[in-house]
């Protein structure tokens, strides 16, 4: 293990040790080589970012260190304990949260109940209990309740609590998962493209968002994004990735820099 | 203890008053994390005492001023009630103005302190810094986003609060004296006019002129301390500071905070105010909304809801105003507010309201009607931020959709030649502020107010307001043209947000119409039309087609009114763009500024007289982080029909 190293961003915010590490992982769905001999590091509270062009193999990493696939080789090591094979459930317990590119929120259902169902995880009365309302189930959703509404006031979303999460514009419903994903209270949050989809404006009110939760709850934050400028302006280290393999990871100004990703985004002249 | 509260001359000694006669009611709501959370009047006035402490502890003095930006917060109110104990000035200034417009109030009055709600406010304060040299001390109310400013002005109110705390408890004479110190001749409040007429001119008034016409108001409407008030306008505007601040004062009643600016329907119908007061534009608003949930009902809801509102229409105004109306009318009307009006006061948070006011601007006939036709007592009233609000009130029981109602007791109206309205009464403003010209050319030497509004007073005694004088003008063959007037008859179709008329010295009226984004965008999806944002909806032929029935429709009526039937639009265009208070095409209180809008689109103008059927635009635009770009894009113009006089027809 090494020292724990302690720096201060520009914002006054401390990174840590190293929370999250992926070693040497490769995945393949038949003779697709999704990723291969992937390595990097996350760092506690800090902002880190995967980046690539289209099929580079950004969501396959995500959803290996989320535990839906299951690598072929290497392995992930999160708080010092080491998994070859994750599991969403798992992941969820150790307090690794996410988000969906392409937004999973119950339609049906209010913004409420919606970030409510994050604190499932969180919940220990019996499902009769709740039934029933027993009173410590009772407080329990009390306490829950108060959580979700400081979510609400959070993200900003007191207007849309009682509106039912599939009539909200794309740009709130994306809002809406995050509150949910912060709702079980991660230490790591992986965001599939916070910004897919979104104007300027809804793209800087995320950036917001994602910047607070990373410096006033000081999760960690991983995320994939498409927008080349949204992630060299939030992130403190980016990993690029082509083809499936690792081409560059640095601070954001080293990568703008690297000759290997300005040709991988803008192709090599034959 | 009885206490004459008549007696008492100033904001603060009527706070205290209220904390020791009714300590234990409440004085204001804010709903806090979805639940709605009470301050009483006692401990309203604790904190405004620790935060008076703190104030004189960091060198506020007497008859200085003190900036406040901000929503409607508790602590925003509490502030401003401790500068005044401390006899300074609060000046609120509009929380959504942007950093520029807050460098004139600022540096006009030599301001020092400032309170700021939350991280936007501040950074906009800290932004124009550099060109307020005077501005020392930024309290800040939310700590979001602030925790790694180090700016030194800064400084958190909850710490504020805290030292504020400990001051008071070590000397806790000194506020009381502070407060008996202050007189009813004694500044209260500053607030800036939001500018139709130029630059902003900073208003003036004495705790005196303040507490007078709210007294006399709350008086006339019978205001006691169980009645209600939501707080959801700038408190930069003075209609706002008297609902939520003097009036609260006066009579103890109870003002709420909402959540935010979007939550203010949803708020309205969890409190349900007994005491209200909307601008036009916010009532239109509403009954835009109703209309768009209309359409969406089922088949027999709408059916119930056209038939009773028609009854309505005919006889709900006369119920309400105690007139002689049929039994089976009567029955009709019950069963409809059993059915239909019941149901839709309660979502519009309505149903206790014993008094509501609009005022602001001249109201759409048809608008007022229907909100009196559902039951609700609303009522207008006419006064300017001069003239601390309440000159004109509709009393109960004489209400009429095309005046303002008699002026209210100790006010004295006269009009001159051209129609324009004096005013003289005992609350008046005291000046403009560092401007005695200004000062001067509004008020004589009699003490009379010029308003810059035309008007006459009717057979009732009642005062009609029809336009601003320098906006009422003439055709070229001499008819009369009030733009207003015709812009608010447009206004009324849900469809239509905002009209511009042009017509003064020229041929024929011709308008600019800005579409209601959420009413035709609805209107488009259940006609399948798909659309990718304003400009593209704008421009689209179906859209013109139905602004063009709304148009005619407008003729129609023009054309029942002998006086203004020559007054007819007979050309229109929808513009690409929505008039926005950034763009200076809107006041802050959102009035359109024609003169302003036919020069910047001049050429737009040009084309509808000069009988072309598209012209080219190319418009810079300034997005909402300040930074500009340019547009460009074809606009069609329309023909209108219009209609013969009836006066004309009848005769002939």
């Amino acid at each position: 293990m090494t020292a724990p190293e302690v720096h201060l961003h520009g914002t006054g915010r401390a990174v840590g040790d190293v929370v999250l590490s992926v070693e040497g992982v490769s995945l393949s769905f038949g003779g697709v080589k999704a990723l291969q001999d992937v390595s990097f590091d996350v760092r506690e509270h800090e902002v880190r970012a995967i980046i690539g062009p289209n099929g580079a193999g950004k969501s396959s990493m995500l959803n290996v260190i989320n535990g839906v696939y299951h690598p072929q080789k290497g392995t992930i090591r999160f708080k010092d304990r080491k998994f070859t094979d994750m599991e969403p459930h798992r992941a969820a317990v150790m307090g690794i949260a996410r988000t969906f590119q392409n937004i999973a929120l119950f339609k049906g259902m209010s913004v409420l109940d919606n970030i409510m169902t994050g604190r499932n995880l969180r919940m220990h009365a019996g499902i009769l209990a709740q039934a029933l309302r027993i009173g410590p189930a009772e407080r329990e959703e009390i306490a829950h309740r108060e959580r979700v509404e400081q979510i609400i006031d959070f993200l900003e979303l007191q207007p849309y609590r009682k509106t039912p999460a599939g009539r909200l514009p794309y740009g709130l419903q994306k809002r809406v998962d995050l509150g949910r994903a912060l709702a079980s209270e991660p230490q790591m949050l992986l965001l599939d493209e916070p910004m897919a989809g979104m104007n300027l404006e809804e793209k800087q009110d995320m950036c917001r968002f994602i910047l607070d939760a990373n410096d006033q709850l000081g999760t960690t934050v991983v995320l994939i994004e498409h927008d080349m400028g949204v992630v060299m302006d939030i992130s403190d280290r980016v990993v690029v990735l082509d083809y499936g393999r690792k081409i560059a990871d640095g601070v954001p100004d080293e990568v703008r820099a690297n000759q290997a990703v300005v040709d991988a985004y803008l192709g090599t002249k034959h | 203890m009885s206490e004459d509260i008549g007696a008492l001359d100033t904001f603060p000694k009527l706070l205290m008053h209220h904390a020791r006669v009714r300590g234990d009611r409440p004085a204001i709501r804010e709903k806090d994390l979805g639940i709605w959370q009470t301050w009483t009047w006692h401990e309203l006035a604790e904190e405004t005492r620790a935060i008076t402490a703190a104030l004189a502890a960091m060198g506020f003095k007497r008859g200085e001023h003190f900036a406040l930006v901000g929503d409607n917060r508790p602590r925003l109110y509490a502030t401003m009630a401790a500068v005044q104990c401390l006899g300074g000035i609060p000046v609120p200034l509009y929380q959504d103005a942007v950093a520029a417009e807050m460098v004139f109030p600022i540096h006009n009055a030599s301001i020092a302190f400032a309170f700021a709600e939350d991280q936007e406010q501040v950074d906009k304060l800290l932004e124009i810094l550099p060109q307020c040299p005077t501005l020392t001390r930024i309290i800040y109310d939310d700590p979001r986003g602030l925790r790694h400013y180090k700016q030194p002005q800064l400084l958190a109110y909850d710490r504020l609060l805290e030292s504020g705390r400990q001051a008071h408890r070590k000397d806790p004479a000194f506020v009381e004296s502070e407060i008996a110190r202050g007189s009813g001749s004694d500044t209260a409040a500053m607030f800036f006019t939001s500018g139709t007429t130029g630059v902003a001119k900073g208003v003036v008034h004495t705790h005196s002129s303040l507490i007078g016409p709210s007294r006399t108001a709350a008086e006339l409407d019978r205001l006691g301390e169980d009645d209600v008030i939501l707080a959801y306008l700038p408190p930069a505007w003075i209609g706002q500071n008297i609902f939520s601040c003097a009036q609260a004062l006066v009579t103890g009643y109870c003002i709420c905070c909402p959540e935010s600016s979007e939550t203010v329907m949803t708020d309205m119908r969890e409190i349900g105010p007994t005491y209200y007061f909307a601008p036009p534009r916010v009532l239109e608003n509403l009954l835009t909304q109703v209309s768009i949930r209309m359409e969406d009902a089922s088949r027999v809801k709408r059916w119930l809801y056209a038939y009773f509102m028609r009854v309505a229409e005919r006889v709900g105004g006369a119920i309400l105003d105690g007139k002689r109306v049929s039994l089976v009318d009567r029955m009709l009307y019950s069963v409809g507010d059993l059915l239909i009006y019941g149901p839709l006061r309660n979502v519009l948070g309505m149903s206790r309201i014993k008094v509501g006011y609009t005022a602001g601007e001249a109201i759409g006939p048809d608008l007022f009607k229907f909100y009196r036709s559902i039951g609700i007592n609303l009522k207008q009233l006419y006064g300017s931020t001069e003239t601390a609000v309440f000159v004109c009130v509709q009393p109960d029981g004489q209400v009429k959709p095309d005046t303002v109602g008699p002026a209210v007791p100790g006010v004295e109206l006269k009009f001159t030649p051209e129609r324009e309205l004096l005013i003289r009464r005992p609350g008046l403003f005291k000046e403009y502020y560092k401007n005695a010209e200004a000062t001067v050319q509004a008020v004589d030497s009699e003490r009379w107010f010029h308003t810059g509004d035309a008007g006459y007073i009717d057979q009732d005694g009642h005062v009609k307001i029809i336009d601003r004088v320098k906006d009422v003008g003439k055709l070229a063959d001499g008819t009369l043209f009030a733009p207003k007037y015709l812009e608010n008859k447009l206004k009324f179709f849900p469809h239509v947000r905002e009209a511009v008329c042009f017509g003064h010295g020229r041929d024929k009226v011709c308008a600019f119409i800005n579409i209601d984004p959420d009413a035709v965008g609805n209107w488009a999806e259940k006609r399948n039309l798909s659309y990718s944002g304003y400009t593209d909806l704008a421009s689209r032929d179906e859209v013109y087609e139905l602004i063009r029935e709304c148009v005619e429709r407008v003729n129609a009526d023009l054309a029942q009114e002998p006086e203004l039937a020559n007054s007819q639009i007979h050309r229109f265009l929808i513009l690409h763009k929505e008039l926005d208070a950034d763009d200076g095409e809107l006041t802050r209180t959102r009035k359109v500024r024609r003169g302003f809008i036919g020069e910047k689109y001049g050429s737009l103008v040009e084309a509808l007289y000069g009988g072309r059927d598209s012209v080219h635009v190319e418009a810079q635009v300034r997005y909402e982080d300040g930074r500009t770009g340019t547009f460009s894009a074809d606009l069609r113009i329309r023909d209108a029909k219009t209609f013969p006089a009836a006066a004309a027809k009848r005769a002939a």
